[in-house]
């Protein structure tokens, strides 16, 4: 449950923290869209060594190999599955590095935007306030998600319940105990927040204004060029002169 | 027996919970353990079945590290009951849950069977055995709970908050029920705010605050302690507090209990009046 940790918000400040989300989140599309792009694992494994200056910029080195550390055993199972469908050595290790590419864009995006700033820039691109107050307390809720499910997972170890050891159905089973109290809890929770959200009128107002806006700044635009430029070499290279 | 040897406990986010906490809790023995919210007493429990390992400092159960055992081994001796009953309960009825941890143990269907009976008539909820422990009350989830855990009669029980929840009739029929449990030689551990409980159950008490023990000692002597309970942000029990505000402590007097207090009172009142 501490992989979740991997994609939690740390405050600090560094450009790539003050990036604008919006501007972030396209640089995590490309980043995707990139590794979707290429298939060889040349291309992949470059496109994963160029996160690594992004990671080191925004200081999230720890939480981000926490992420790779959680992802580590289904990125071997995608590299498995591969290799027996497959049976090509290198289209295997690609597909492998290909998630962990996914997961660290996801990880660095998370770990360095702000739950606010994320629905601000929601909110800014006209998706109805409804939605973006949605996104960001699911987003909120997930550390907590996580807290609650250690709490399960001890209380039902206490009971004798072992997660490890077994064949793959007896696992699944064994974690039947933990996601029934978690699921109804989360459950329980959202009512209770509905409930505590209207008895203090939310909704009664159509028009909010907000006390912080996002401007888009210099460095932003500098990032976006970056991003179509690079995007717009790759699909050169990728599809017209068949270099890979 | 328990026994934590300087434990200290450090959270992945480098909280420190617990600050070097020695403590010996011998078989047999009825402790209760105290102190304010973030004391670190759920911590300390959760290092009693093997959940938690300390971080410096080694806890031993019956001689086994808790290092060195799996924590269902543990639990099979250590029965730990959560202070939410909502973090654990998921079957579908009241008895396949507290056959949940006679499964898990390995016990034959006839074993589980007599066991379920035996767990469902302790807690008084025999009524519900085949209904959907989801829809119960607050305080009967709680000893749906608690059953669960009582059911596969471990030598040691570890109750986190018991009495939240329950109505004065249930307080009062646990309350009978730990020391039944207790003379039956089973050790018995409660975490609890519930001072007033404390007071009548009479255990040993151990206080904690900030990580750290505060006070070891009978509930007479740390319960009338009126400088460790600011400490630890208790609130002394109310006979304590009459004895106070009649100055009758002044003698040493170490008073918790209600009828030794009504005793001491028609005593003095009678003299009075003569
Ligand atoms: N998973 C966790 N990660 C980080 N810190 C934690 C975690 N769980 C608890 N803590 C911190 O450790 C401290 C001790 O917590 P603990 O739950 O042991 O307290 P407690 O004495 O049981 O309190 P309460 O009376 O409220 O149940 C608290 O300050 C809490 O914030
Ligand atoms: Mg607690």
């Amino acid at each position: 449950m501490k992989s979740l940790d991997g994609l939690r918000f740390r405050k600090r400040k560094t450009p790539i923290h003050r990036l604008d989300p919006r501007v972030k989140f396209l640089l995590i599309c490309a980043i995707f869209a990139l590794s979707i792009i290429f298939v060889d694992l040349m291309s992949i494994t470059i496109i994963f060594l160029a996160l690594v200056p992004l990671v080191l910029l925004a200081q999230v080195q720890g939480e981000w190999l926490r992420s790779l550390r959680a992802s580590a055993l289904l990125a071997a199972f995608i590299f498995v599955l591969n290799l027996i469908f497959v049976s090509d050595l290198y289209y295997a290790l690609a597909m492998a590095f290909r998630f962990l590419v996914i997961v660290s864009s996801f990880s660095i995006f998370f770990l360095t935007t702000s739950p606010d700033d994320l629905g601000l820039a929601l909110e800014q691109s006209h998706f109805p306030y409804e939605f973006s107050f949605a996104f960001t307390t699911a987003i909120r809720f997930v550390p907590e998600l996580a807290k609650e499910a250690q709490i399960i997972v001890d209380a039902q170890r206490s009971r004798g319940l072992e997660l490890e050891g077994g064949n793959i159905l007896k696992r699944i089973r064994n974690y039947i105990p933990i996601l029934i109290p978690l699921i109804v809890s989360a459950i329980r929770r959202s009512m209770e927040l509905a409930e505590a959200m209207e008895s203090r009128c939310f909704g009664a107002v159509k028009m909010r204004t907000s006390l912080h806006a996002l401007k888009i700044r210099s460095m932003d635009y500098l990032v976006i060029l970056m991003i179509v430029l690079v995007l717009a070499g790759s699909i050169y290279i990728r599809f017209y002169i068949h270099l890979l | 027996m328990i026994e934590t040897h300087d434990v200290y406990y450090t959270y992945p986010n480098g909280f420190e919970a617990l600050k070097g906490v020695s403590l010996a809790i011998e078989t047999g023995e009825f402790v209760a353990i105290m102190g304010e919210n973030g004391a670190g007493k759920t911590t300390l429990i959760k290092h009693f079945n093997g959940l938690m390992k300390p971080t410096r400092g080694s806890v031993v159960v019956d001689g086994r590290d808790t290092k060195k055992v799996t924590v269902a081994t543990l639990s099979r001796d250590v029965g730990l009951v959560f202070q939410n009953p909502d973090h654990q309960l998921f079957s579908e009825t009241v008895e396949d849950e507290i056959a949940f941890g006679l499964r898990n143990f390995g016990f034959d269907d006839k074993t589980i069977e007599r066991r379920v009976d035996w767990a469902l008539n302790l807690l008084n909820i025999s009524q519900y055995r085949t209904t959907s422990p989801f829809i119960l009350s607050g305080g009967e989830r709680k000893r749906v709970a608690l059953s669960s855990v009582l059911s596969w009669d471990p030598k040691i029980v570890v109750l986190d908050e018991p009495t939240i929840g329950q109505d004065y009739l249930q307080k009062e029929r646990l309350r009978q029920f730990i020391m039944q449990l207790n003379t039956q030689g089973k050790t018995v551990v409660i975490v609890t705010h519930d001072v007033e409980f404390v007071a009548d159950c009479k255990p040993r008490v151990v206080l904690m605050s900030k990580g750290r023990l505060l006070a070891d000692g009978s509930s007479e002597k740390i319960l009338t302690d009126d400088k460790l309970l600011e400490e630890a942000s208790i609130i002394p029990p109310q006979v304590a507090q009459l004895f106070w505000q009649l100055k009758f402590n002044n003698a040493g007097r170490e008073i918790i209990d209600v009828y030794e207090a009504a005793e001491i009172l028609a005593r003095e009142i009678r003299e009075r009046m003569n």
